[in-house]
């Protein structure tokens, strides 16, 4: 299990700095499906299959399939690198290093190395019971707040309705 | 505790039963491609294939030889990585989700229980659906890769389609997963097994179709539309896109898309009898390996039917327009969808209470 685990994690990671540093953008937008998978194969391993088909039902089935239909249609080619200032590199390089180690040492501390947290019951009768019950409110503001981002998409995308 | 000539009898199991519904799976998606030439060209008034073997029943194996022989051509400007790529989703993502659909009951080898299906997830129709839905990709990035006009269209229009009807599709199934609580697809066909009885006469098998028809009609348009097959095949509409998202693909990897439109067929036919039609249920008789083939016969005759019906459609139905294509989707079939689910809570919570 644990050898899946370190599988899934570095093709995760691996594709996540594939997205930042290809320079097409449809290889970007396919590096970060093969992200969405890997961390759907870690759900599998949390005991939360439902989450897992979710994951990719969702995120690698429906909302990249918008991204990359976006790309195609803008015919986006691929990036011309530019000199870099020299800010970014003498600067931003260093800021990451501080930064992420800062990142992990917090994550390490606040979470100290132990068994996956199996026990939470992520059954979709489970989850359901907590979305319709314990946060029925939450879950029914965030739907009307993306009915109103649909409309407000409409309004703009069309002058005249 | 599973000791590990357990495990290694249950590797062995697995691989044989694999290796078995691969082989039955590919040979029928070639005979559903010579049924298809036959039914159509008799709907059509003509013999369809005749010359290769008796009733050309030898015609998918030419195929596939001279699939085999033609020149692979790639276009030009073609993003090499992408166009090799699209093909092969388009086949693992068509025959993976065979795994899951159990196609009879179970039967006993050496004190081993063994179920007639590949593995049984308890998520295993989110698990079809994943990866119908990671399918679309195939389609998207063949028509990209090409880097030619009729393909992007193709591609484009592939993409808008199946987003809109995947909807529908996951809808129209809603009813059926509230009645039989549980989304393992075994678990489904199971809660149908039986009769419906009236004053002690069997009236009607306990199918899901009977409690839920609007869910299966909006079911099985949707999923034509998944398969891109007539009369919602705008992805490839051939008088306006050539052949829309593979134009440019010739020799094996045409083949290959070939083959995962037909696979996706069979999936779709299977979850279509799994959900609505009782699965494996029917007659049962006989002595005790009669008792084990005679459901996988039953389940393999309905998914048939639906095969038959899908060529039958072809033959008979011209192909919606494009913006014909979105009004049906979004205003018709997702609404349905919508109002079959409300009707359905309300009568079960009715029953319930």
């Amino acid at each position: 299990m644990l050898a899946i685990f370190y599988m899934a994690a570095a093709v995760a990671v691996l594709a996540a700095m594939a997205v930042v540093f290809q320079r097409t953008p449809v290889y970007s937008a396919l590096s970060l499906i093969v992200v969405l998978g890997a961390l759907a194969v870690v759900y599998l391993l949390l005991d939360a299959p439902f989450i897992a088909m979710i994951q990719v039902i969702v995120y690698a089935g429906a909302i990249m399939v918008l991204f990359v239909l976006v790309i195609m249609l803008l015919n986006a080619r691929p990036e011309e690198p530019t000199r870099g200032s020299r800010f970014a590199h003498w600067l931003g390089v260093p800021l990451l290093i501080v930064f992420l180690g800062e990142f992990s040492y917090l994550i390490f501390r606040r979470f100290p190395a132990r068994a996956a947290p199996s026990a939470a019951d992520a059954s979709p009768e489970a989850i359901g019971h907590l979305l319709f019950r314990s946060y029925v409110l939450p879950f029914e503001v965030t739907s009307i707040l993306i009915v109103v981002a649909i409309l407000g998409a409409v309004v703009l995308a069309k002058k005249q309705l | 505790m599973a000791t590990s000539s357990d495990l290694g009898f249950f590797l062995l199991v697995t691989i044989v039963k694999v290796a078995i519904i691969l082989w039955v799976l590919l040979t029928a998606i070639a005979y559903l491609t010579w049924l298809e030439r036959k039914v159509i060209g008799h709907i059509q008034s003509r013999w369809g294939p005749y010359l290769v073997g008796p009733h050309g029943l030898l015609q998918p194996l030419a195929d596939g030889v001279k699939f085999l022989f033609k020149e692979d051509i790639m276009p030009a400007d073609a993003d090499r990585l992408v166009y090799w790529l699209a093909p092969f989703i388009a086949m693992v993502t068509a025959f993976l989700s065979i795994a899951v659909i159990p196609f009879g009951e179970s039967f006993e080898l050496r004190g081993h229980v063994i179920p007639l299906q590949i593995t049984d997830l308890n998520v295993g129709l989110l698990f079809v659906f994943a990866v119908t839905s990671l399918g679309v990709y195939s389609i998207v990035l063949a028509g990209w890769a090409s880097n030619s006009k009729y393909p992007l269209f193709g591609g484009l229009r592939s993409s808008a389609q199946m987003i809109s009807y995947e909807l529908a599709l996951g809808l129209g199934v809603v009813g059926v997963l509230m009645i039989s609580g549980t989304l393992s697809l075994r678990g489904i066909a199971a809660s149908q097994l039986g009769f419906w009885r009236l004053g002690g006469i069997l009236i009607l098998p306990r199918w899901n179709i009977f409690l839920q028809p609007v869910g299966f009609l909006v079911y099985f348009m949707a999923a034509i539309a998944e398969t891109n097959r007539v009369p919602f095949d705008l992805p490839e509409g051939e008088t306006e896109l050539v052949a829309g998202f593979h134009t440019e693909y010739s020799s094996f990897k045409f083949a290959m898309f070939f083959m995962s439109e037909y696979a996706n067929m069979v999936t779709v036919s299977c979850l279509a009898t799994l959900l609505f039609f009782g699965g494996w249920s029917g007659p049962v008789f006989g002595p005790g390996w009669l008792r084990v083939l005679l459901p996988v016969f039953w389940f393999c005759l309905k998914v048939f039917c639906f095969l038959f019906f899908y060529i039958w459609v072809r033959g008979t139905l011209p192909r919606f327009r494009y913006d014909q294509l979105m009004a049906f989707g979004w205003k018709f079939l997702l609404p349905l969808g919508l109002a079959n689910i409300l009707v359905t809570s309300f009568v079960l919570a009715w029953i319930h209470s």
